[in-house]
């Protein structure tokens, strides 16, 4: 009774093979983030020290350090969080929690989606039109910024959207039939319990927004500026631009700053992912349900 | 609606519910009299949960749910209610599945004296200890009030959403199905509870148990395929000889 019949020694088989085969993908997809940091590591960490972090570029960007280039990548994505974050989070609280399916939440959803697909150099476009020139922001963080807000809405929204939806209907219906306002159901129980995946949409737009190199270079970084900016009013270096500029703008930068701009670029990244990581499990490990 | 009887609260009448095209009840019309247990028995898709989700305007929040007819509460009808909220607050809801909310057990029952409005801690003490009890919980979690309500077992969740629904103050309480995720024991507690709570206000209990209603329930309504077929004294409903014969046949368990 207990034997393995032929089918069951294939079902095994056809199992073992097909979990391989997925084992093996899911390395495969690990493999070029190990390539790329330990490249990185290895060929920029020479480069790393006091200095460098610490000091504007010098001789024609060939030596010296990132210093206004770190502080303006901060800077940049700082501002497009305060601005996209309100905006994407209300969104999303209006097309999960209060928008029937109609016409307009439809066109809306579409729009996201597309505004998701735009290429970034087009979004650089847009902002050159909307937030430079139109509403005279002039080049600057604030421009820079609000482009990138943009361009990164989608992300913001897309996961927003689908935190609130974990939030079991059932929790909303005993609000509501308590008599709670949906403002009051969203800020008791919805809220509350959607944090965490709000931050998984923020984590990503923050990898996003430091990374970006196009919609940034016609709206507010620049070349080279030895100044930290003072406000958003101004100009600023940016890591990802500085990236770009030494790598295939400047004649004779040594690859050790090259690597080195890029490690400090990818570190800056992972150490924001990291906090709101951890933030993120603290939080979860206070769920309720 | 326009005669209704003083004691009349809950008046409805040719009430049509349809999700979609779809006709999940069809044309019922009843009342429920003030400070009765008022049964409503059926098989599974008779409609019994829809003739609820209609009295407090739960069509509001599912997509594609119609109601057409009448249903008047407290002689006013549901869609003329201004404030919806003021409604939904008068109105105590229980469903099949308890819903501890992600709060303390405190909070759980303070939240709809909250909405009201009630700030004042003894106040609120006050209410959320007398609401337990009635839900006959109390004893069991007053050690513990901080607790979160969604880890208590599931007998307990239930009295305490039956406990949030109490905190309400509600002249009528809807339960629908509450015993199915009870174990019997805490469900002849709550049988109890609700045998008490028969004199300060009305109840609609819509249940699969056929017996539950006998034990509860002063009148009965027989559901089946989204009709009322009959509506009785619920001692007449079990031995009367004048009633349908799909009743009878129902009810002495012959189907469903």
């Amino acid at each position: 009774m207990f034997e393995r019949t032929p089918l069951n020694v294939r079902n095994q088989r056809v199992e073992r093979c097909v979990k391989w085969i997925f084992c093996g993908m899911a390395l495969l997809l690990v493999l070029p983030v190990l390539i790329i940091l330990s490249v990185l590591v290895a060929r920029g960490g020479p480069a790393i020290s006091f200095e460098f972090l610490f000091t504007p570029p010098k001789q024609g960007m060939t030596a010296g350090g990132i210093l206004p280039a770190l502080v303006g990548t901060l800077w940049l994505v700082g501002v497009a969080l305060v601005a996209s974050v309100p905006i994407g989070v209300a969104a999303a609280l209006y097309l999960s929690e209060y928008a029937r399916d109609t016409w307009l939440t439809r066109v809306i959803n579409l729009a996201v989606i597309n505004l998701a697909g735009v290429p970034s150099i087009v979004h650089a476009l847009f902002g050159v039109g909307a937030f430079v020139l139109f509403f005279g922001c002039g080049t600057s963080i604030l421009a820079a910024s609000l482009t990138l807000a943009v361009m990164t809405l989608p992300v913001v929204i897309v996961a927003t959207r689908e935190a609130l939806q974990a939030v079991p209907q059932a929790f909303r219906e005993a609000c509501w039939n308590m008599g709670a306002t949906r403002w009051q159901t969203i800020r008791r129980v919805v809220l509350p319990n959607s944090v965490s995946g709000i931050l998984t949409g923020v984590i990503l737009e923050v990898s996003r927004t430091a990374g970006e190199t196009a919609p940034i270079m016609f709206t507010g970084a620049a070349f080279f500026l030895p100044f930290l900016p003072s406000g958003v009013g101004d100009q600023t270096m940016a890591l990802s631009l500085h990236l770009f500029v030494v790598t295939t703008q400047v004649p004779n930068a040594p690859h050790e700053l090259q690597y080195g701009v890029a490690l400090v670029l990818i570190g800056i990244v992972l150490a924001l992912n990291a906090t709101s990581i951890a933030f993120r499990t603290w939080l979860r490990g206070r769920r309720k349900w | 609606m326009v005669d209704a009887p003083a004691d009349v609260i809950v008046d409805v009448h040719g009430l049509t519910v349809r999700y979609g095209d779809r006709v999940v009840l069809r044309d019922v019309t009843l009342d429920v009299r003030t400070h009765e247990i008022f049964g409503i028995i059926g098989p599974a898709g008779s409609g019994k949960t829809s003739f609820l989700r209609a009295l407090n305007r739960m069509d509001e929040f599912t997509p594609g749910m119609r109601v057409e007819g009448s249903v008047s509460f407290a002689g006013k009808d549901v869609r003329d209610w201004r404030n919806l909220y003021a409604l939904r607050r008068r109105i105590g809801v229980v469903f099949p599945l308890p819903v501890g909310l992600p709060l303390s057990v405190y909070d759980n029952v303070a939240f709809a004296p909250r909405l009201a409005g009630v700030r004042a801690r003894v106040e609120l003490d006050e209410i959320v200890e007398s609401s337990l009890r009635r839900a006959a919980l109390w004893d069991e979690v007053k050690d513990r009030l901080g607790a979160l309500g969604s880890l208590l077992s599931g007998g307990q969740q239930q009295r305490l959403t039956i406990a949030r629904a109490l905190s309400q103050k509600p002249d009528l309480l809807l339960l629908d199905e509450f015993s199915i995720a009870v174990d019997p024991v805490t469900t002849m507690r709550i049988e109890d509870v609700l045998k008490e709570l028969r004199h300060e206000i009305t109840i609609v209990l819509v249940t699969n148990l056929v017996q539950q209603a006998r034990r509860l329930a002063d009148r009965t309504a027989f559901f089946l395929d989204g009709a009322c077929v009959e509506i009785a004294e619920t001692e007449d409903l079990f031995t009367g000889a004048t009633r349908d014969p799909r009743t009878r046949d129902y009810v002495e368990g012959r189907f469903g």
